[in-house]
């Protein structure tokens, strides 16, 4: 728990690479926060940061745009030539990945919360298109619309009961009805849900130009303009007061109460929110899938999420997108190498180790929280901080490890 | 009445189970805050092991099968043991890091059982009397059941011994109710740390041996599933408390058993229906301290 909010609220400009509010705001937002001469210089100099970010991720979306129309290889990360089905599917499996990172890094690293549930709300938009396709004869987008519903009521009623309490029963309670949500699609209740086999997607009501192989492309726009989306609700919600307020509530609850805000709406707010964006991200993952599988609930996703977010950086939006991409591309490269004949013929020690992508993916965890704090993102500020002339620390700028921590 | 008594002795059973995971759970958070997701990776451990000693020795005796429990606790211990020494305690006060560490051990050691054991399940041998049932006023309880009910009372008995009469005991639990005044005291509690820690995986080792006689089999995804009811234990019997952890672990696998056999296999869901209950009338679970 970090102590001294104020220095906090004025250095996080300087933090975040993207920078939620500008040298004017530094002084409006936050409980406190003494707008210093230092913090307008600091502010002035991360706008300026911020419309470069902005632009080179605008050049990043349009070159992601023109992918599918250019040929690029890249042997060892992509499996062929950048126009295939193969190589668009992983991309398109990346970006969902990052969007969904990104609604995780929502919850922890905006509002503190450690979900461990996340999933039940993919897995709701997953299996929730799913079942209403099989079952009524509707066109895609009110089927999409019917889902988003149930998820809304769904969040409202876990998030209000799940955050009667905080930090870790929080997490476990989360996982318990996300536990319960894995159960009943486990069960196959009246064989609607497919069980252990998924379901496959139906396609008679869905558009022609979203159905087959052929078609991949148009899949990965749609994966691509969902990553955008996200993005910039993302961005939108915490440059937001909701936003604010969230991230004063993770830093000092006690404090918002005085002020006279009421903490457990805030937090239900960005729950219920970050529920939806992720639901939309599982119902374009159905489509890219074509079919819905038990893995798309279970706890292990919602794991996979906090992977990526902590790889990539907590309270980093940038780092939850890099973090998914490297997770999904990573997963891809060691089952690709666990199936080669060249780890097949090591002696068992070896094999054993190298034949399970989880084990790996599970050390470098491991490996990532005990020597890389921050993760991606936070090392490369660091980095570029020591190339600039070493202002590292001397803001009170909000480490990932505290905003973890908040969320204890 | 022959159908309740049996459902009452299986819950019995699968709540010592409950119980033997859940207690770690519960100690290992009333005193250090860690969340610990490597819990079910001790279990496993435990139950494999157990059986592969218990298969290499040709299982099916008495005193094989209670060295295998020896063997199980003592497997699950000295992993936990090592957990806290080599990750836990580079993470000192930051909690939320020492639970991702825990996670990310769990999925690894997951993975090396499934590429050590295989993904599917394996099935055991105890000795003959497991197979048999006894007869209680007209049901017919299968005997490992007891086994089970046994062991979890026994070390809820020795834990409970342990806690109100040995000076470790004690100190734990003054680790548990101020933390802050036991260091000011001049007392390493870090020795605590990993006294908790290895108790917590000598038991999680044991439910792991006695759980794969309970469901006669032993899968790398033993522990994960036992390991979410722990969870929902420990929530409702209060974070912390080893008597409320106890009681709740009985409820709870009661509740379930009746649930499935009664309402159609919603065991489950009856059981986060319980949790939700708890948390909206008594969020601090039955036997949790009001903060």
């Amino acid at each position: 728990m970090t102590t001294d909010t104020d220095t906090n609220n004025t250095g996080q400009p300087a933090a975040d690479g993207s920078a939620r509010a500008g040298a004017g705001k530094t002084g409006r937002r936050g409980a406190g926060g003494a707008p210093g001469a230092t913090a307008v210089t600091a502010g002035r100099r991360v706008t300026g940061r911020r419309l470069a970010s902005w632009a080179a991720g605008l050049a990043g979306v349009l070159l992601l745009v023109l992918l599918p129309l250019l040929n690029i290889s890249l042997p060892g990360v992509l499996p062929g030539p950048s126009y295939t089905p193969g190589s668009l599917q992983l991309l398109a499996m990346c970006m969902l990945m990052a969007a969904a990172a990104l609604t995780y890094h929502l919850l922890l690293g905006v509002a503190g919360l450690l979900s461990f549930g996340h999933a039940l709300y993919f897995g709701a938009g997953v299996y929730g298109l799913a079942i209403i396709l099989q079952n009524l004869d509707i066109p895609l987008l009110p089927a999409m619309g019917l889902t988003l519903l149930i998820v809304i009521v769904l969040a409202h009623v876990v998030g209000s009961i799940s955050l009667r309490v905080s930090g870790i029963p929080f997490a476990m309670v989360t996982l318990a009805f996300a536990q319960a949500g894995s159960v009943i699609v486990g069960r196959n209740p009246e064989g609607r849900t497919g069980g252990d086999e998924g379901l496959t997607l139906r396609t008679d009501n869905l558009p022609d130009f979203l159905v087959g192989v052929v078609n991949t492309r148009n899949l990965y726009w749609l994966a691509l303009a969902v990553l955008v989306v996200v993005f910039v609700v993302v961005t939108w919600v915490q440059s937001s007061r909701a936003g604010h307020s969230a991230a004063a509530v993770r830093e000092n609850e006690l404090r918002v109460r005085v002020l006279g805000l009421q903490p457990y709406l805030v937090k239900l707010l960005i729950f219920v929110l970050s529920a939806i964006l992720v639901s939309v991200v599982g119902m374009v993952f159905l489509l890219l899938q074509s079919g819905a599988i038990p893995r798309a609930i279970s706890s292990d996703l919602t794991i996979t999420l906090l992977v990526m977010v902590v790889l990539g950086g907590v309270g980093s939006r940038w780092g939850a997108v890099v973090g998914g991409v490297f997770y999904t591309i990573l997963d891809q490269r060691l089952t690709a190498l666990a199936n080669s004949e060249a780890v097949k013929s090591l002696p068992d020690i070896l094999r054993v180790p190298l034949s399970e992508p989880l084990f790996i993916l599970g050390t470098l965890f491991i490996l990532v929280v005990l020597f890389l704090p921050g993760g991606l993102a936070g090392t490369a500020e660091r980095l570029a901080q020591r190339r600039r002339g070493g202002r590292a620390g001397s803001g009170g700028t909000e480490t990932p490890q505290d905003i973890l921590e908040d969320a204890a | 009445m022959s159908t309740v008594i049996l459902l009452l002795f299986t819950g019995l059973g699968l709540g010592a189970l409950y119980f033997l995971v859940a207690a770690g759970l519960s100690l290992i958070y009333g005193l250090m805050g860690v969340l610990n997701f490597a819990h079910g990776a001790f279990l496993t451990l435990g139950a494999f092991t157990g059986w592969e000693m218990a298969r290499r020795a040709g299982s099916d005796n008495w005193g094989i099968f209670l060295l295998s429990l020896v063997v199980g606790a003592v497997a699950g211990a000295v992993f936990a043991a090592f957990t806290e020494f080599v990750l836990i305690r580079r993470l000192y006060q930051r909690h939320i890091e020492q639970v991702l560490v825990t996670l990310g051990l769990s999925l690894a050691a997951v993975a090396l059982f499934d590429g050590t054991w295989g993904t599917d399940p394996v099935y055991i041998q105890g000795p003959a009397w497991f197979k048999d049932t006894t007869d209680i006023l007209g049901a017919r309880v299968p005997n490992d059941r007891f086994v089970c009910i046994l062991a979890a009372v026994l070390v809820l008995l020795a834990l409970v011994f342990f806690l109100k009469k040995t000076r470790y005991g004690m100190i734990i639990r003054a680790g548990v109710e101020n933390r802050s005044m036991v260091t000011a005291l001049g007392i390493d509690v870090r020795k605590a740390f990993t006294l908790v820690f290895t108790i917590g995986g000598a038991a999680a080792g044991l439910g792991g041996v006695l759980a794969s006689h309970y469901f006669g089999y032993v899968s790398p995804m033993l522990g994960g599933s036992l390991l979410i009811f722990a969870f929902i234990v420990t929530v409702i019997g209060g974070l912390g408390s080893l008597t409320g952890a106890a009681i709740a672990a009985v409820a709870v696998a009661i509740l379930q058993q009746f649930a499935n056999f009664y309402l159609g296999g919603t065991g489950d869901f009856v059981v986060v229906l319980a949790l939700a209950l708890v948390l909206l009338f008594r969020p601090t679970g039955l036997l949790g301290r009001t903060a």
